[in-house]
């Protein structure tokens, strides 16, 4: 099959390989691709003409789905220098982190349990409030120092985070129904 | 005032090049199908004017077909053998239906999907569906004058694999060649917004028969984005209606009905509330078998008090769907009511109450489904209209599969955008194990127990390894239609397992088959005529598009040769069209296909550059 793995996500969009993101520009291309490939382009042609396009229609969401998110972009920047950021072998996570994390989580089950949604929604802007904090670093850590361990870290960090807001949002769906 | 347009030469809209499209909404309650004429899309009405078909169906002893009214008719005559509500049993095995006693039918208990027994012999909810698309087929091969080139159908959106499988199935029964399925809010959107060239987020909330659907959905610069998606497959209408022939039955002290009863009640029930939209109050009035009368009273108040709960089950994947668009209500810029059942003013206070706003109700809810298919069907079938826009739908509901202890591993997650592929790699659990089994889940929740099992396959022949030593990646690829195919490899020694996701609910294609034959449209002769037919039109539909191909990029994208292997494929495809042999067109066309692979990976790859390129030039 023709689709060409061997260009990047980066430069399938004709962005730089970099974690800070021109949004507009990524989401104006992922438009006007899309509106090349999109199988709904090729529905009456052949079938050779529907399968190319369901691999380029695939490969351009995925491409799309992982610069988009700056947890996928940062892990992926790192890949693209050779570092699986959430490796098993570098699941190492400093001491004041992980107790952080185990007072957010119990936190998190309290609201839950005592059924307190200004609780939830406060934890959850705390979590935003520092997951920012993170990207911002990310950028100086992935573009200008290219230190690529504390990168990783923050990478590992941003994850854990993003289980607990998905723990929060689990919280509200129980209290919801 | 408006100019006359003229098309680019080749792009022109000559009448033999209109390609004959449809947009079929097969509802739980009524289905309709569209078509775009004139450049307007318009519902297509019976002989008798009627656009709505009651999605029923009737199977006398006799051998009597009835669709629709007639059937509607039979419904309290014949409560056996009339089927109404038939979407509720796609794809759904008999321990699915959890309120079985409700429904006068006969069910059968059959591997994958629930069958139900009438006069005509045991049915499949994918046979009844197809006779209601016959109908309508036929409705619109008669209005517009020709045989379809293909379809659009409309899927609740939160349809889940093995009911869109069994849609489609319905339609291959019934003829049809489908282009795609459309889930319905996403259909309503197009009708919308193609209509008032509106930009920013909307909120869809389809509350039809049988099912509810809410979808979140961005419009922008001519791209419809379906942000999230969520809903409840099992709630409707008929739950409303269920409802208040409960209470009926509790206010008239009556034991369990005959059949015969529950379906009059069931009616008068529907009856009643539908009078409600314009009446605060209404008499339901029936008698019995036994003769005995049935007369009570309805008030809006009691009506919204029994129905309170439905009403909150609806709300409760209102909020999920905002949440997962990380959106709040004060972000929504209208709310789209599609669905008969979006009638109820309770219903539109609620709504309106939650979005803050009055909801959008200046398309007929019952219709909005259909007009938004006709107009994607026109699109997919290659009559291209001036004003371009895309589509891009996601799937409802998470895919994984089973590990070790019971629990699911999510690999595609709810509301990712289709046409979506995801790998993920998994390892043996024992020294020497040279087999997997990979169950294919679809759900949410963390236990398979909770989950949809949509298929079971092997991968056999692992080298036996230790443990933990095997790398086995499973490759999961969601098409446009939101349709699963999965495939497993283990990547040391290459060996291959791969499922299209049938096996556990819905048909295979020998199934099919044997439908066909079984079929009462098809005697034998038909059926060879009609696989004559279906591969004609494949083969000139396949020559129209290489044509295409090669007049735009025949001479740049391919060396002489290929073009000359192309050529001659093409020749023998255009003399076997001639002759009168169905098998001997397939496999010209399949060689056809086969020698057009690289050029169409190619022509991608150029369209994909030329729009990049594009891009750069814009940006400067």
């Amino acid at each position: 099959m023709q689709v060409d793995f061997s260009r990047n996500h980066f430069e399938l969009f004709g962005l730089p390989i970099q974690f800070d993101l021109d949004n507009p520009a990524l989401e104006q291309t992922y438009r006007v691709l899309q509106s090349q490939v999109h199988p709904d382009r090729f529905a009456n042609l052949s079938q050779a003409e529907q399968r190319a396009s369901m691999q380029w229609s695939t490969r351009i969401n995925e491409a799309y789905q992982t610069l988009r998110s700056p947890l996928k972009r940062a892990q992926y920047v790192l890949q693209l220098q050779g570092i699986d950021a959430l490796a098993e072998q570098n699941t190492s996570m400093p001491g004041d982190f992980l107790m952080q994390q185990i007072e957010w989580r119990e936190a998190i089950q309290t609201a839950r349990h005592t059924a307190d949604a200004a609780a939830l929604q406060s934890l959850e802007d705390e979590l935003n409030h520092s997951a920012r904090t993170l990207r911002d670093g990310l950028t100086r850590q992935l573009d200008i120092e290219h230190d690529y361990p504390r990168a990783a870290e923050a990478v590992r960090k941003l994850k854990f985070m993003d289980k607990l807001v998905e723990e929060i949002h689990d919280a509200f769906e129980a209290l919801d129904s | 005032m408006a100019l006359l347009q003229i098309s680019e030469p080749g792009m022109g809209t000559a009448p033999h090049q209109h390609r004959l499209a449809a947009g079929i909404d097969l509802g739980t309650t009524n289905s309709l199908v569209a078509s775009v004429r004139n450049g307007v899309s318009v519902v297509l009405n019976d002989e008798d004017g009627h656009a709505l078909l009651p999605s029923v169906v009737s199977y006398a002893a006799d051998g009597a077909l009835r669709v629709g009214d007639a059937a509607l008719a039979q419904q309290n005559l014949d409560p056996h053998n009339t089927i109404a509500s038939v979407k509720r049993f796609m794809g759904r095995g008999l321990k699915d239906i959890t309120d079985e006693g409700s429904f006068p039918y006969r069910f059968v208990d059959a591997p994958g999907m629930v069958q139900i027994k009438t006069a005509a012999g045991v049915k499949s909810p994918v046979e009844v569906s197809a006779d209601i698309l016959r109908v309508l087929r036929d409705r619109a091969e008669r209005t517009l004058g020709g045989e379809l080139a293909g379809v659009v159908i409309t899927v609740p959106a939160y349809f889940d694999d093995a009911q869109r499988q069994a849609t489609k199935d319905a339609a291959k029964l019934a003829g049809l060649n489908v282009l795609r399925l459309l889930n319905e809010p996403t259909a309503a959107a197009i009708a919308y917004g193609l209509d008032n060239a509106s930009e920013g987020v909307y909120a869809v909330f389809d509350l039809g028969g049988g099912t509810f659907d809410i979808s979140i959905l961005r419009l922008s610069q001519g791209v419809f984005e379906v942000l999230s998606t969520n809903g409840d497959s099992a709630l409707g209408g008929d739950d409303f209606d269920q409802r208040l022939f409960c209470w009926v039955l509790e206010q008239a002290k009556l034991p369990a009905l005959e059949a015969k009863d529950t379906r009059l009640l069931l009616t008068k029930a529907r009856e009643a509330k539908e009078a409600l939209t314009e009446h605060r109050e209404v008499r339901i009035t029936a008698v019995l078998s036994s003769g005995e009368m049935v007369d009570v009273c309805l008030t809006t108040a009691i009506f919204n008090e029994i129905t309170a709960s439905l009403i909150n089950k609806t709300l409760l994947p209102t909020r999920k769907a905002l949440r997962d668009a990380g959106l709040s209500v004060e972000e929504i810029k209208g709310v789209v009511m599609v669905g008969g059942s979006t009638r109820m003013p309770r219903i539109q206070a609620a709504v309106a109450e939650f979005f803050k706003q009055s909801p959008l109700t200046n398309l007929d809810p019952d219709k909005v489904v259909a007009l938004g298919a006709a107009i994607q069907a026109n699109v997919l079938a290659g009559n291209r209209s001036a004003d371009d826009w895309l589509l891009l739908d996601v799937i409802p509901l998470s895919l994984g599969i089973e590990t070790m202890g019971g629990l699911v591993e999510k690999i595609v997650p709810r509301n990712t955008t289709i046409p979506a592929a995801r790998a993920q790699e998994f390892t043996t659990y024992k020294d020497g194990q040279t087999a997997m089994s990979i169950q294919v889940l679809q759900g949410e929740r963390e236990l398979v127990t909770d989950c949809r099992s949509l298929a079971k396959f092997e991968l056999r022949g692992i080298p036996p390894m230790v443990a933990g030593a095997a790398r086995i990646r499973v490759t999961f690829q969601v098409d446009a239609d939101g349709l699963l195919s999965v495939s497993a490899q283990e990547l040391h020694s290459g060996v291959q397992a791969a499922v299209t996701v049938k096996p556990a609910y819905g048909l295979g294609d020998d199934d099919i088959t044997r439908m066909l034959k079984d079929s009462y449209a098809y005697a034998k002769d038909d059926m060879q005529a009609r696989a004559l037919q279906e591969a004609r039109v494949d083969a000139e539909r396949l020559l129209d598009a290489t044509q295409t191909a090669l007049a735009e990029n025949g001479t740049t994208l391919l060396d002489a040769a290929e073009r000359v292997a192309i050529d001659a494929g093409m020749d023998v495809l255009k003399t076997r069209l001639s002759g009168s042999d169905h098998r001997a067109i397939k496999d010209a066309a399949e060689a056809l296909n086969q020698a057009t692979h690289e050029f169409a990976g190619r022509r991608m790859d150029a369209s994909v550059k030329r729009a990049l390129a594009g891009q750069r030039i814009e940006a400067l």
